[in-house]
């Protein structure tokens, strides 16, 4: 067939996963805008959005705080103790064989997560409170997508859990404070991934410096 | 929650690609340039039509992620030392242990991360970069499916390092018992990581491609 041709390309909009082009429908706030030939989710509006990130940003930096801070697991067996914060896991392979793997664990558990809140603060806090973008702001967000699989918070609990149920068949386990804040942040997390639709923060952008 | 579709521009019924409409894409930002444009001028990606390169990487890192799995299921991922005995634990053997004290859910999780996602993700993404060249290979619906699985499932495998790390943390009771991480919990994050690396190379639209060449489109 003949291709039409497009002098403008603005209120175009591509398909990432299968290269399908339509014309941008904007979805009411709720509604999903899907790709008609693979059925990807391109574009995903919610009421207050960017207010709602923010907030749930500084909650999971708050919490991360304690997490580190209290203590996370104390186990109990026949009158000896020992208790281990979420650094002391993160120092687990502190041996020197291993010891790339301490970092890779602390990047993955809690500098990665923890990067990626600041960098949706950086983007979204001028955005929602009209102001003019932050220099770099469009760098700042793209790398928050590309770290977007690396933030691995979320698997972090379910080990805990199967440690939690390992470890309970022989010993008395108590969770700690920052346990259940860390319990929490990932919840957090994972609620706020259901904000974030990354079509309306990349139009806010361009609107921005229009 | 209710679905939109997108419009289809132009007078057309079919779906076009962006490529047929002499146009490029931002994988990044979906965003859409004129057809000879390299950088997307919004997000300051690098812009490719088609990454046909992209194959070398995808065999780069699941070769290198090949390379560390088989280590780390020969040497010991949990090294336990109790008053009575010292024990040596591979992942697989980790399993049949639980199995052993009847947590059978536990073991089904773990070997389930750390066994059947590492080895499906490995058998995957060599099908679907065989399958670029040979589109017969796979039927176009499993195809798709596998890109999702492969794309999304992979980093959950990191789970079983993640339980090393608490388990060596806590089970430091002096001489009673007494937790370390053996070698093959560095060897499996690597092979996570190079495979996780592997699958972001896949350009999916590589695939979707084939599909409209030998068979139209799904609809």
């Amino acid at each position: 067939m003949a291709a039409p041709t497009y002098h403008d390309t603005k209120d175009l909009i591509a398909c990432t996963e299968c290269d399908a082009l339509y014309h941008v429908v904007d979805p009411n706030p709720g509604e999903l805008g899907v790709c008609a030939r693979c059925h990807h989710v391109m574009i995903r509006p919610r009421r207050f959005a960017g207010m709602r990130i923010i907030m749930m940003a500084v909650t999971m930096l708050i919490l991360m705080v304690g997490a580190i801070y209290f203590p996370f697991l104390r186990v109990e067996v026949q009158g000896l103790a020992h208790s281990a914060s979420i650094m002391d896991a993160v120092f687990a392979f502190a041996d020197v064989r291993l010891s790339v793997l301490s970092v890779l664990t602390a990047a993955f558990i809690l500098l990665i997560p923890a990067l990626r809140m600041g960098l949706l603060l950086y983007v979204l806090v001028p955005i929602v409170f009209d102001r003019p973008a932050l220099a770099g702001a469009r760098r700042a967000f793209r790398w928050s997508e590309v770290l977007k699989p690396w933030s691995m918070a979320e698997i972090f609990a379910i080990g805990c859990a199967v440690a939690l149920v390992k470890v309970g068949d022989l010993a008395r386990v108590e969770m700690g404070p920052a346990f259940w804040m860390f319990i929490g942040l990932v919840i957090v997390v994972v609620v706020q991934e259901t904000f974030i639709c990354s079509w309306s923060i990349w139009k806010s952008l361009d609107s921005q410096s229009a | 929650m209710q679905l939109v579709d997108m419009e289809i521009p132009g007078q057309s019924e079919r779906v076009i690609t962006v490529r047929e409409a002499g146009l490029v894409a931002c994988r990044r930002c979906s965003s859409v340039w004129p057809g000879e444009a390299t950088e997307c001028a919004r997000c300051g990606a690098r812009l490719v039509s088609r990454d046909r390169k992209s194959l070398q990487r995808v065999w780069a890192w699941w070769l290198a992620g090949i390379m560390c799995y088989l280590p780390a299921n020969l040497y010991p991922m949990l090294e336990t030392r109790t008053l009575l005995f010292t024990s040596d634990a591979t992942i697989v053997g980790g399993a049949i242990e639980l199995i052993h004290h009847g947590s059978v859910g536990i073991a089904v999780v773990i070997l389930v991360a750390s066994v059947l996602i590492p080895i499906g993700k490995f058998l995957s993404i060599a099908l679907l970069a065989i399958s670029v060249d040979r589109p017969g290979l796979l039927p176009k619906h499993q195809r798709h499916g596998l890109f999702e699985i492969v794309e999304y499932v992979g980093r959950w495998s990191m789970i079983d390092v993640f339980v090393v790390a608490i388990l060596a943390s806590l089970v430091q009771l002096s001489v009673v018992a007494s937790i370390k991480p053996g070698p093959a919990s560095l060897t499996f994050a690597l092979s996570v990581i190079f495979t996780m690396f592997s699958a972001q190379s896949i350009d999916p639209r590589l695939i979707w491609d084939e599909d409209r060449a030998t068979n139209g489109d799904p609809e």
